[in-house]
């Protein structure tokens, strides 16, 4: 049913005339121009479209806009203030956690959920938290050192 | 000097013949300046230069050029493409270097079919090996360019001269000259003769071996770097396209009429291309999925299981790729003979990005933003399918995320121009991952025969490998066997349909994984045979000086052998060469006897590349190399019945994941007088053989057929 569905996104107020029914992942994409969240497989299989709704990490690719209504949503376009990378970005950055980068976006916004969580993680929880994330350059040593350099920092 | 030179003040514009026509094209709007044209040298160039008509009017004198503007600003112009392994960093590392120029002076332009001069495509690991050499050459007749020019300008000689950071100066008086001020108002183009430009020596070198940021790295983390389908147009259209159940599938009937209803559709059939399109994505899904379609699908004949018997059957005739020595004297000569098939699957490229493109048509000329590794073939293809002429097709190749060998074909690129064409509105073309596995161009499944001999004192005497559906690359064994014969029959790059239900391509290191784990195997039952063990085997049967370095490196750096190990745990090594690169390559596994589970724990590896470029671009070749080989040494195969693809995504289809990721090691051997050979895929071709060999050694469990799956594990155990 189309309504006026409002939410939260990346801090700001946002209202869209839509249907409850419409993927939350291709509204960003291609109603709000927010692009940094890619599609990978459709399924919540492989972590790529990962954006974080009041703090847990979902895939956009199986959330629609009925879901996020009244809720906060962040995107990667969100992460850094004023700026300023956020931390997450600057250790993925010194680490050269990527190759090609397309699964990057979901990487960092499923670990920033995590570190929500729980703020120092070990490497064991960092690897469960990530293990639906996948990356087929294989940069996944880098990530998890990435991860645990932005949760000393926070320390 | 090794160039001609043309000197004029004004951009002559004077239209002569094709080849100035369309070098104006693209050198139209850049001005002035000192330009050097070269050749990258790129293998099967030979072939593409006796077809000129194939590049569409393009110089045929250069395929890529540099040029050093008023600004003082250094550009490299070229047709390769980033997916990932860092080119568009390490390139310009090596310009600078030989320049004299600030590493953030110098930009580089890739893959844009308007800007860039034709270049055959980015795969083989061959960015590094073959351009950048000349690359660095190019750099090298432009500062003696410079030097020239500046001699003149300084009254001094050039022997005099130094130069850094983009400025000539004669430290004898003070004077000097920027780069810049050199070329203001001039245009001065240079040919490169690579024959007789020679380049500094690696001692001179100081931005090779550091290891900068990279420069696709803000665009990655921020996600403003964009891919295909990031580009998002004005009045675009999302296309779904109609697809077959199978390959070779025919369609009998099709009924659009319920998707027709949906407000906004549009239905297109262009020949054999059915499209659902709408200005939302999931309105087209929806519409798409209320098509009825029936198809005529082809007898099953084939699957994943008797494919093996179906390659051996119709294989063509086999091509001798090595022989010395006799056979049947081999055979004499043997104590023990080992005879052994080694089998493995299809296994899919599987980049996270799916194949994508957008594409507008505006005032007769189409431009397609696309995600391939061959742009200016996709040019070609892009201008055949819609009737256009070369000039009226732009090809962008922003940001790919991962090829793999995979995004070649690039049938999407004509999928989305063709619909643009037709509906006058930009169209966007997201492969769904059913779609991505579907049309993938797999590694073929193949199979590898060996018979070997060994004497009394665990030396080869006979050495008779037959790979079939594979390829030869590297399947010449690197081992001393005096009475020895290799061969190879059907290759990844033939167009032969009675050997593959479905198409197969290259595959990062296309033949070399297939070969590698079959001959490092066989190497290793070898050894047990011999009652070596298999380093010390090896090394007995290895004269190669490079491949004992990196060996006997490997071994030392592991820790090769523990004496004592636990119960499960086991220990394997492999040894290969690819692009002219050597890799020892060392694991610990963990084996579950129960379930024939297998855990990597620590891999360890030693790569001898020649000179390495940039250090940590290399690590991040090798950890991504061992985790990717993770997957088609355990887990990864694509299963199909007839021409039907079953694994259509990755539930079924399973990557490698952070909780496989074992401990890495790397260590690189520094030859810098040695040519940069190949990173992106020698790390890769050792993984299957040293996982192969470590389960052997925990469990006793010889598993002949990648992947080494549970079941598969469990059914080699030796029974008690």
């Amino acid at each position: 049913m189309r309504r006026t569905i409002s939410f939260t996104l990346n801090g700001k107020p946002t209202s869209l005339e839509a249907d409850d029914e419409q993927m939350l992942l291709w509204v960003l994409r291609y109603d709000l121009g927010l692009t940094g969240t890619k599609y990978g497989c459709g399924q919540a299989l492989c972590g790529a479209c990962t954006v974080v709704v009041e703090n847990e990490a979902v895939r956009a690719c199986a959330t629609t806009l009925g879901d996020i209504a009244g809720k906060s949503v962040l995107t990667v376009e969100g992460l850094a203030q004023e700026g300023k990378l956020h931390p997450l970005q600057q250790a993925f950055l010194r680490h050269n956690a990527f190759q090609c980068g397309y699964c990057t976006p979901g990487m960092i916004l499923s670990a920033y959920a995590l570190l929500r969580k729980t703020p120092q993680p070990t490497e064991e929880q960092i690897r469960r938290h990530m293990d639906d994330n996948l990356c087929r350059c294989g940069s996944h040593t880098r990530v998890v050192e990435a991860i645990q350099e932005a949760a000393k920092e926070r320390a | 000097m090794g160039a001609q030179e043309k000197v004029t003040n004004e951009p002559n514009t004077t239209k002569t013949n094709a080849t100035q026509v369309s070098r104006r094209e693209f050198l139209g709007l850049t001005g002035s300046g000192l330009f050097v044209f070269f050749w990258a040298g790129t293998r099967g160039f030979s072939q593409e230069t006796a077809r000129p008509s194939q590049r569409f009017g393009y110089p045929e004198d250069f395929n890529a050029y540099l040029r050093i503007a008023p600004d003082g600003r250094v550009t490299c112009l070229v047709g390769k493409i980033e997916m990932g392994e860092g080119v568009m960093t390490s390139l310009p590392m090596m310009l600078a270097d030989e320049l004299d120029v600030a590493l953030d002076s110098v930009d580089i332009v890739m893959g844009d079919t308007d800007l860039c001069p034709w270049d055959m495509g980015t795969f083989g690991s061959l960015s590094t090996r073959q351009f950048g050499p000349i690359l660095r050459k190019a750099g090298a007749e432009a500062r003696a360019v410079l030097l020239q020019m500046a001699a003149e300008r300084l009254n001094a000689s050039v022997e005099r001269l130094n130069t850094k950071d983009g400025v000539v100066s004669d430290p004898s008086t003070g004077n000097h000259v920027s780069y810049g001020e050199l070329v203001q108002g001039k245009r001065i183009e240079r040919h490169l003769d690579k024959d007789k430009v020679v380049v500094k020596p690696a001692s001179a070198l100081k931005i090779w071996g550091q290891s900068p940021v990279r420069r696709d790295g803000l665009d990655k983390v921020t996600g403003k770097g964009k891919f295909a389908a990031d580009f998002v147009l004005p009045g675009m259209l999302h296309a779904r396209m109609l697809r077959p159940p199978a390959h070779g599938a025919t369609l009998k009937h099709v009924d659009t009429s319920a998707a027709e209803k949906i407000e906004g559709v549009r239905i297109i059939r262009d020949g054999e291309l059915i499209a659902v399109l709408h200005i939302h994505r999931d309105v087209a899904d929806r519409a798409k999925s209320l098509i009825k379609a029936e198809y005529e699908v082809p007898p099953v004949t084939l699957d994943d299981r008797t494919i093996f018997d179906h390659l051996l059957k119709v294989a063509p005739q086999p091509r001798v790729v090595d022989e010395s020595g006799d056979l049947k004297q081999g055979e004499k000569l043997s104590k023990t003979i080992v005879e052994e098939t080694y089998l493995n699957s299809y296994v899919s490229h599987a980049p996270i990005e799916p194949h994508s493109a957008t594409a507008a048509m505006e005032n007769g000329r189409v431009t397609v933003w696309v995600g391939t590794q061959t742009p200016f073939p996709v040019k070609q293809r892009v201008a055949e399918a819609l009737g256009l002429r070369p000039e009226k097709v732009h090809i962008i190749v922003p940001y790919v995320g991962g090829g793999f060998g995979g995004k070649s074909a690039s049938q999407q690129a004509m999928e989305a121009a063709r619909l643009a064409k037709i509906t006058g509105q930009p169209v966007q073309v997201l492969w769904d991952r059913s779609e991505e596995f579907f049309f993938d161009t797999f590694r073929p499944a193949a199979v590898v025969k060996i018979r070997a001999g060994i004497d009394g004192t665990g030396r080869l005497t006979l050495w008779d490998f037959r790979v079939i559906a594979a390829g030869e690359r590297e399947a010449k064994s690197f081992y001393d066997a005096p009475h020895r014969r290799t061969t190879s029959s059907g290759e990844w790059s033939d167009e032969n349909p009675e050997l593959h239900p479905f198409a197969v391509g290259p595959w990062r290191a296309p033949s070399v994984n297939t070969n590698t784990f079959a001959r490092e195997s066989h190497m290793d039952t070898l050894a047990r045979n011999a009652g070596l063990d298999p380093v010390e085997f090896r090394l007995k049967n290895l004269s190669n000086k490079r491949m004992r370095n990196v060996l006997q490196l490997a071994a030392k750096q592991f820790g090769w052998k523990p004496a004592e190990k636990q119960h499960g745990h086991g220990y394997g090594v492999s040894c290969g060469t690819d692009t002219g690169t050597y890799v020892a390559m060392i694991a610990e596994v963990v084996v579950d006897e129960g379930t024939g589970a297998v855990r990597v724990n620590r891999v360890l590896c030693v790569q001898d590349q020649g000179a390495t470029v940039n250090p940590e671009g290399t690590r991040q070749q090798i950890e991504g190399g061992i985790m990717m080989g993770l997957g088609y040494a355990l887990s990864e195969e694509v299963r199909f019945r007839g021409r039907e693809i079953l694994d259509r995504n990755f539930d079924s289809y399973a990557l490698p994941r952070f909780s496989w990721l074992p401990k890495i090691e790397s260590f690189l051997v520094d030859n810098p007088d040695l040519p940069a050979s190949g990173c992106g895929e020698p790390p890769i071709i050792n993984v299957g053989a040293v996982v192969a060999n470590a389960i052997y050694d925990a469990v006793g469990a010889r598993v002949l057929q990648l992947p080494m799956t549970p079941a598969r594990v469990k059914a080699a155990l030796p029974h008690t």
